[in-house]
């Protein structure tokens, strides 16, 4: 059954072997300059075009862009508000409520345990939905019988077990919810009353659940995944969302610039407060400002909670402030400095590590931050700026006096220095051209990207039509010369087959096994966006076990149809882009 | 040369990879590249983040650190056995190890580890990814260099090379091992393979016929790796001497280089790395001996100690060494935490390591003998660390290559 290398996958796949051989050379010789200089036949330009500004080329997308026109094509995806989203996807993302949901109400309807218990003692607001409040309730009671039997998880579903079991109606349908085949279970368990079915799902076997779950409508899925820890639906909403969107959205290369930007500006998702502050990040700072100005991008970034958080400007502290005589740190200390978000603001968002600062200047820029903080991070969390933990003196930054007494404007005034600064428009077209030309972009064309930043004032759109309208760009030097990154591989394999995607955090964690998981880079830099971070043994085998896997229907939530289906998804023409 | 990274091997390997390949035909495979037994082995860990020297290996001779660091310092060791697991653990009367690395000292005792203080990268980089760029490339300062150290010194071999010679743990082929010489990458022994046989060959024929040089080559050494590993993957791996690794990754990664290099597949060097070190906020508990870094040193020396039981007699063919890419600021920032500094310690474990003792020059805590007026300074490179163990632990002389433009000065380690 494997004999079945179709190379029918579509036209859109285009299997053809063109020789990318000098792409990847990393030399600075002449032959892959000349590359760049040599055009695409007018079937690679659409190739190119859909490779790059797509989470890959589905069946038929060859045929529209042609239709439409290349280039129209391209400005339409430029001008995502003009494009109508797939209906197929707002409704799939319905169901994933948190993705709407501001910070403090994420806090009070997906609550940590820590936080349930404050609300039952009175300390935090339950929710309103008076569901939620009384799911929330047998949780806690749930968990704190769990804690009480000496954190045994084990032993705890035995006991809820005999005691939800018993509320069920007869012997006959406990037989199904046991042993029936999945579809049996599923009828069984919809026949019982709604207040039993969520006892019963708490009393189930970790086993059972996830029978359960593979079947079940949306609705009952939440309140499996409820009852699997509210705190964890936050995260898993976030990373299928991402899928969804980069597998179904219309607005293809806003998806891309999204997933661009936000890891330009990485925060981690795991980090404390974080968990519940990268949901709005991602959509109220990053996604409405990839194709405006640089300079609101980075504004909104360095006043979001999630930031402040990850990068811990919040507590950074000036010396002699009031702050800092009046109250004492966490366990002792005097609260002070904090140099972090300084450093990575010039180092990763704006100027690039070779952008001619010091030192020095990254404490100057931590100075005019101190005040920036959050009120309230674990509760959702807000901007503010608290003047009594503002450092007031002069700072000279970049051989700029800032005076005194600046207040708020002293980090304006260092965002604003930056934003407009020469290295940083060539730090950020470098960037920008690593990912959607060559990993090694021609200097002629991020000179020409540059130009257009500081000559718009940072208008990322002009920047990015410019890279998109280059001949660079139409070029054998680029033209399948980058290595797909997992998050590509994933949704261009569901693409490529048109996939059928039900839920989707399988999927995530197939991106994660390749080695990405999303929302979860550690580290400020972000993933590489470079194409040989992602070539390597270990990571060519498991893209080829995650073909098979796609390919024979056995990665739940995701349905393939079997007669397209191919292992081409796991061949080397299809991990390059 | 575009295929520079990964060399085409015409062996009995990518044959033996097509079939079942019994064992004997593997041993003797590796048996072209030299007697498994006695060929010296390298493994580098890389602490990612920056981690805290002077909480790891604490001066507590030092009065000026108990004045730097007013709520993170690590007390004065202790006999009252109240207070030890909160105290330093004296090494030689002025150093100390974090209490969390308490089963690091029995190795330290029996000199089977040695440390070197005040260690690091000259250049005055503070950016962690500049920083680890550097380290990897065994070039400070220089970021044309497009390989790594440790690739650059692997020796030349004589006769076919194992696929495994060069084995990074992860999702990731480290940067330190990326160059001419094959390397491979792994999260896990079991996870190297394609789940299913039939499909195994068309992928290998897929690969073995692309145009694409990169992926051709990436596709071939791939299943030359994937042959050998075969046989290891079908045996359950039971640590020897009851050796418990931690949970969590890199405990993991420990046990899957020791798993190569007692199945003989003939590996020389091994990279894994532990993240999670860059600690800004909090970097204490409530008590020195707990909290953020008390946790992960927990984990790391764990790991390294399970790693030195499991691998018993063998240890007499290994060396490891730690690195991390730069220290933390001697006086504590305002979060109870520490911000990015400059030198920084490295440990050295073996069978023939010259341990019990803490090598380099201390340069002091005092406000003019800190780099930079901040950070501990650096009297020991740390290519002269490496470079001894590349020449006489590996027994690969010639290190001009792989430390070009330096001559390292070696410690006396080995």
């Amino acid at each position: 059954m494997r004999n079945r290398i179709v190379l029918a996958l579509g036209a859109g796949l285009c299997l053809a072997a063109v020789p990318g051989i000098f792409a990847y050379a990393r030399q600075k010789n002449a032959a892959p300059s000349r590359q760049f200089q040599k055009s695409l036949s007018a079937d690679q330009r659409v190739l190119q075009a859909l490779n790059r500004l797509t989470f890959g080329p589905r069946p038929g997308d060859v045929q529209e862009v042609k239709s439409i026109g290349l280039k129209k094509w391209i400005d339409r995806q430029l001008h995502p508000d003009d494009i109508p989203e797939n209906p197929t996807l707002a409704r799939k993302l319905t169901t994933l409520d948190t993705l709407t949901m501001s910070g403090a109400e994420l806090v009070r309807n997906y609550p940590t345990p820590r936080m349930v218990r404050q609300m039952v003692d009175g300390q935090l607001p339950f929710p309103t939905d008076p569901d939620r409040k009384l799911m929330l309730t047998k949780l806690m009671e749930r968990f704190e019988q769990r804690q009480a039997k000496g954190g045994d998880a084990a032993a705890a579903p035995a006991v809820a077990n005999a005691k939800a079991m018993s509320g069920l109606p007869g012997p006959g349908q406990l037989r199904s919810l046991r042993q029936g085949t999945a579809q049996q279970r599923l009828a069984a368990f919809l026949s019982l009353p709604r207040e039993k079915q969520d006892d019963a799902i708490a009393a189930m076997p970790q086993g059972l659940r996830q029978g359960l779950f593979v079947l079940a409508p949306p609705e009952l899925r939440r309140r499996i995944e409820l009852a699997n820890g509210p705190q964890q639906v936050v995260a898993r909403d976030l990373t299928e969302g991402k899928l969804l969107r980069a597998v179904y959205s219309n607005r293809q290369l806003d998806e891309v610039l999204t997933d661009f930007w936000f890891n330009h500006f990485n925060v981690y998702l795991d980090k404390g407060a974080d968990r519940y502050l990268v949901t709005a990040y991602e959509r109220d700072v990053i996604r409405p400002h990839v194709l405006g100005k640089f300079k609101d991008l980075l504004e909104a970034t360095a006043k979001s909670p999630a930031m402040l958080f990850y990068l811990d400007n919040w507590q950074s502290v000036g010396p002699d402030t009031p702050r800092a005589r009046g109250r004492k740190g966490g366990l002792g200390g005097h609260p002070g400095l904090n140099e972090n978000y300084g450093r990575e603001l010039l180092e990763l968002h704006t100027l690039g590590v070779d952008g001619g600062y010091t030192q020095a200047d990254v404490t100057a820029a931590a100075r005019c931050f101190t005040g920036w903080t959050i009120l309230q991070p674990e509760r959702g969390g807000e901007f503010a700026f608290n003047q009594r933990m503002h450092d007031s003196g002069e700072k000279i930054f970049l051989g700029v006096k800032i005076p005194q007494d600046g207040g708020i404007a002293d980090g304006e005034k260092v965002l604003d220095m930056v934003a407009r600064h020469p290295a940083t428009a060539h730090f950020i077209s470098l960037k920008l051209a690593m990912r959607f030309v060559a990993d090694d972009p021609p200097a002629s064309l991020v000179d020409r990207m540059a130009e257009t930043f500081r000559k718009t004032d940072g208008d990322l759109r002009a920047v990015t039509k410019t890279m998109l309208e280059s001949r660079e760009f139409f070029s054998q030097g680029a033209y399948r010369a980058k290595l797909k990154s997992p998050l590509e591989v994933v949704a261009s394999a569901v693409r490529a087959v048109n996939g059928e995607v039900d839920y989707a955090f399988p999927l995530a964690n197939q991106v994660a096994r390749l080695g990405q998981p999303l929302y979860r880079k550690q580290e400020p830099t972000g993933y590489s966006n470079s194409s040989r971070e992602w070539l390597n043994s270990g990571g060519l085998l498991a893209r080829m076990n995650f073909a098979l896997q796609l390919a024979d229907n056995k990665i739940p939530g995701v349905k393939v149809d079997s007669s397209v289906a191919t292992i081409a998804l796991g061949s080397p023409e299809f991990q390059k882009r | 040369m575009p295929t520079r990274r990964f060399f085409l091997r015409n062996s009995a390997l990518a044959m033996a990879g097509a079939g079942a390949s019994p064992l004997w035909l593997e041993r003797a495979l590796c048996a072209t590249d030299g007697a498994a037994a006695g060929k010296k082995i390298l493994v580098a860990i890389f602490q990612r983040g920056a981690a805290d020297g002077l909480n790891v290996v604490v001066p507590h001779g030092e009065k000026a650190y108990y004045d730097l660091r007013p709520t993170i310092a690590i007390p004065r060791p202790t006999s009252d056995p109240g207070r030890k697991d909160d105290a330093a653990i004296d090494l030689d009367g002025f150093f100390g190890l974090h209490p969390a690395l308490a089963p690091l000292k029995p190795l330290f005792d029996q000199r089977h580890l040695a440390i070197v203080d005040a260690v690091g990268s000259p250049d005055p980089t503070r950016s962690h990814f500049d920083a680890q760029d550097y380290m990897e490339s065994g070039t400070p300062g220089r970021k044309a260099t497009g390989d790594g150290w440790m690739n650059r010194a692997l020796p030349r071999a004589a006769g076919k090379p194992s696929p495994l010679r060069a084995v990074s743990l992860g999702p990731v082929l480290a940067r330190s091992l990326r160059g001419n010489a094959p390397a491979v990458a792994m999260q896990t022994i079991e996870d190297f393979q394609v789940r299913d046989r039939a499909a195994a060959k068309q992928f290998e024929r897929m690969y073995t016929a692309s145009t694409d040089p990169l992926l051709q080559a990436a596709g071939r050494e791939t299943f030359e790796a994937v042959a050998m590993l075969q046989a290891i993957q079908r045996r359950p791996y039971t640590p020897a001497a009851g050796a418990g690794y931690p949970r969590g990754r890199f405990g993991q990664s420990l046990q899957q280089i020791a798993q190569l290099i007692k199945s003989d597949v003939g590996m020389e060097m091994a990279f894994a790395d532990i993240g999670g070190w860059d600690h800004h906020v909090n970097e204490l508990g409530a008590r020195p001996g707990e909290g953020l870094l008390a946790n992960l040193l927990r984990e790391y020396g764990q790991a390294l100690s399970a790693f030195w039981k499991d691998m018993g007699d063998r240890m007499n063919d290994v060396v490891v060494v730690t690195m991390s890419e730069f220290g933390r600021t001697a006086r504590e920032n305002g979060n109870r935490g520490t911000d990015h500094g400059h030198a920084n310690n490295m440990f050295v474990m073996g069978g023939a390591v010259q341990g019990g003792k803490v090598y380099g020059k201390w340069p002091g805590l005092e406000k003019e003998q800190l780099w930079e007026g901040r950070d501990l300074a650096l009297t020991t490179d740390f290519r002269d660390v490496l470079g001894e163990l590349v020449s006489r632990h590996l027994g690969n002389a010639p290190l001009g290559t792989v430390f070009p433009g330096y001559d390292p000065k070696p410690l006396g380690l080995v």
